[in-house]
């Protein structure tokens, strides 16, 4: 019940704001915020594919460091066994960035 | 008090809010995005079951989900690329010389 | 550090599939290797994987502090993914370099779609079964769009991508559930809380939705939408990989999970999986009458095959187990020998793929033509072939299991899809007609196709040697 009240009142609220408040759309205030930045241009045009190259293999190599953090924890319990198979895990890891590079993903020419 | 049922309640939500996106938005993009959150709604569910067990099998099943996440969105975008270079879109009702 | 070597040898086909990876992408980077290297050696790797499955069977044991099991079921199916990834590596050779996408990164996807399918049947916990699921279809869905210029082959991997991630979505949601009603991940603790579980209300909730991630990978109705455009889009022995090895990989989760993990006790949930069966069955076969393509109508045709193969484990009993793991085997081999025949037909700018292009086939290319015919009997479940064992047990199962009524749907829906089965082997031997089959197939193509057509008729005549083997599992 009185969460139905305080929700009623919010929308209430927000809604008489809306209604009576004076609206005047400047150009400065219609205009994207980027932190006091001036917007030089439309944020909305075609960049080149090397980009998403980058941004993606980024992506992969990125998250898989995520294991790393509870080994890490708990490294002193894990002992040997764990040091080994986590050099297992980055083995697997190196042989896909060298794949990677081999490739020639990485290059930007 | 903020019980196991809330954050199920929620991740539920989240589930269904981000299933029905599959299922009516017809940008390919916003669709993945939409699976996102469904799997990311999963996350959620397990980080609280794990939490109330008191069990830490549910949070490193959550960083395997995340990690498959990561993948899937790389092979996703990577499909999404080559078919919009041909096609120069990504509505999918434009998609559709196999019928579905 | 002992039991760590144990853990590794026990699991030898696991372990040698996946250092056969590794080694293919090192191969790969190194810009003088050439695929035919690659596609040799992933061969080599798959059949030596192979080999050690069949060798490590009889040893029956978990590894990996609980996560995995070995020997037994597990090297089973690790077997069966080993040699049906093989295959489909030996028939891609020539036909992929006559379309043009002869590339090293084939054999490595092909080679990690199989590590995924070898993890799924030997999970001994959800998360592994989780990742072999994603392992898999991830491969899958780059293989699918490989030939990334056609658009029929974009398409289709944007469409396998989409409801892929979101069945997986619906999978993983029912892991999250069933790992907070039983408080655990691993099969044998959940195997543990029955009969307790049964009834919970989250348990069966995560139990539905696990049925319908799988129901989704194995392309059974109503979640088949996919299958039909993937398979037409994808490159053809793509599909032959798609619709074998990956399918018999998810009914080995689905073997795994519902009939050792949770028994079927009370759930309900044999009666959902047979009215799934009855609707697949049905479905795809009175679809693909209507088909004109023949990669589409094959996908009818799986979409049936699913529904045979799920009423066995609906039954779930010994003889439904038995005869699933039978079917497997032999669908495994004649569909790949059909999608093989398919992609000898084809030519190189995905035309010849209409019914009407096999007519007066037996008079340009005899033994294609032969084993096209053998294939399609297989498929209808004509004795002595290989298909008819696989629907007798399932049927069978389904009669013990008190789901009459599902096998009678079976039978009668077998005569439908004769009809089009045989149509065309009437096309390639009583049509005259202008068959124009693109290029002499290669030795190797027609070296697999033959050993395929082979093991049809052989687990034809001696079903006894895998059954004998698949009733010693459970």
């Amino acid at each position: 019940m009185m969460l139905a009240a305080a929700a009623a009142f919010a929308v209430i609220m927000a809604k008489i704001n809306e209604i009576v408040g004076p609206r005047r759309e400047t150009d400065e205030k219609v205009t994207t915020y980027e932190s006091g930045m001036e917007p030089v241009r439309t944020a909305r045009e075609r960049f080149s594919v090397k980009y998403y190259m980058v941004a993606v293999l980024f992506i992969l190599f990125d998250i898989e460091i995520v294991f790393l953090y509870p080994w890490a924890v708990s490294f002193r319990q894990l002992g040997l066994h764990g040091f080994v198979v986590m050099f297992v895990f980055m083995f697997v890891l190196l042989v896909g960035f060298v794949y990677v590079w081999r490739k020639g993903a990485l290059e930007w020419d | 008090m903020v019980t196991l049922t809330s954050y199920l309640i929620l991740s539920a939500a989240m589930f269904i809010i981000g299933a029905t996106g599959v299922l009516v938005r017809r940008n390919a993009i916003i669709v993945f995005m939409s699976i996102e959150l469904m799997l990311n709604s999963v996350n959620l569910t397990l980080v609280a079951f794990s939490a109330f067990l008191g069990d830490s099998t549910g949070q490193a099943l959550v960083f395997f989900v995340m990690t498959v996440a990561a993948a899937e969105a790389a092979v996703g975008l990577a499909i999404v690329i080559a078919l919009f270079r041909r096609k120069q879109t990504v509505n999918l009702d434009e998609i559709n010389i196999l019928k579905w | 550090m002992n039991t760590y070597l144990t853990d590794i040898l026990q699991s030898g086909a696991l372990m040698i599939t996946t250092i056969t990876g590794i080694v293919l992408l090192l191969v790969e980077a190194n810009r003088r290797g050439r695929p035919a290297t690659s596609f040799a050696l992933a061969i080599v790797g798959l059949l030596a994987a192979g080999m050690t499955a069949l060798i490590q069977m009889p040893a029956h044991g978990t590894g990996f502090s609980g996560m995995v099991q070995t020997g037994g079921f597990a090297s089973f199916f690790a077997a069966l993914f080993a040699v049906a990834g093989a295959m489909t590596i030996a028939l891609s050779r020539s036909y992929l370099a006559r379309i043009g996408w002869f590339r090293g990164e084939y054999a490595i996807l092909t080679v990690f779609a199989v590590v995924g399918m070898m993890l799924i049947a030997a999970s001994n916990d959800l998360i592994i079964l989780f990742l072999g699921v994603e392992l898999m279809s991830v491969c899958l869905y780059v293989l699918a769009g490989l030939a990334r210029v056609r658009d029929r082959s974009n398409e289709a991997a944007l469409k396998y991508f989409l409801l892929g991630a979101f069945a997986t979505g619906f999978l993983l949601y029912g892991i999250a559930l069933i790992y907070g009603a039983v408080g655990s991940t691993n099969f044998e603790a959940i195997s543990a809380a029955f009969p307790a579980i049964s009834a919970h209300i989250m348990f069966l909730a995560g139990a539905g939705l696990v049925v319908v991630g799988l129901s989704f990978k194995v392309s059974a109705v109503p979640f088949h939408m996919w299958a039909p455009d993937v398979y037409e889009g994808a490159p053809t022995t793509v599909s032959a990989l798609m619709s074998t090895a990956a399918k018999a990989a998810a009914f080995s989760g689905f073997l795994v999970l519902f009939v050792r993990t949770f028994h079927f006790v009370g759930a309900g949930l044999n009666t959902v999986l047979a009215v799934i069966a009855a609707a697949s069955m049905i479905l795809g076969n009175v679809v693909a009458i209507a088909q004109t393509n023949i990669k589409r109508m094959l996908a009818y045709s799986s979409i049936a095959h699913a529904g045979y193969m799920l009423a066995g484990v609906a039954a779930a009993n010994a003889i439904g187990l038995m005869g699933v793991a039978f079917y497997l085997v032999a669908y495994a081999f004649m569909n790949i020998g059909a999608f093989a025949v398919v992609s000898m037909v084809e030519d190189d700018h995905e035309q010849h793929l209409t019914l009407d292009d096999y007519a007066g086939l037996s008079k340009q290319r005899p033994l294609v033509a032969a084993l096209m015919a053998v294939f399609m009997f297989a498929l209808a479940g004509v004795p002595p072939f290989a298909g008819f064992f696989g629907k007798y047990y399932v049927f069978l199962a389904a009669v013990e299991g008190k789901m009459t009524w599902l096998a009678i749907v079976g039978v009668l829906t077998s005569l439908i899809s004769a009809y089009y089965y045989l149509r065309i082997v009437v096309l390639m031997y009583f049509r005259d007609g202008a068959a124009d089959v693109a290029a002499k197939p290669s030795v190797l193509t027609m070296v697999t196709v033959v050993l395929a057509a082979l093991l049809v008729l052989q687990l034809g005549i001696t079903p006894s040697v895998v059954v004998q083997a698949a009733q010693r599992f459970f």
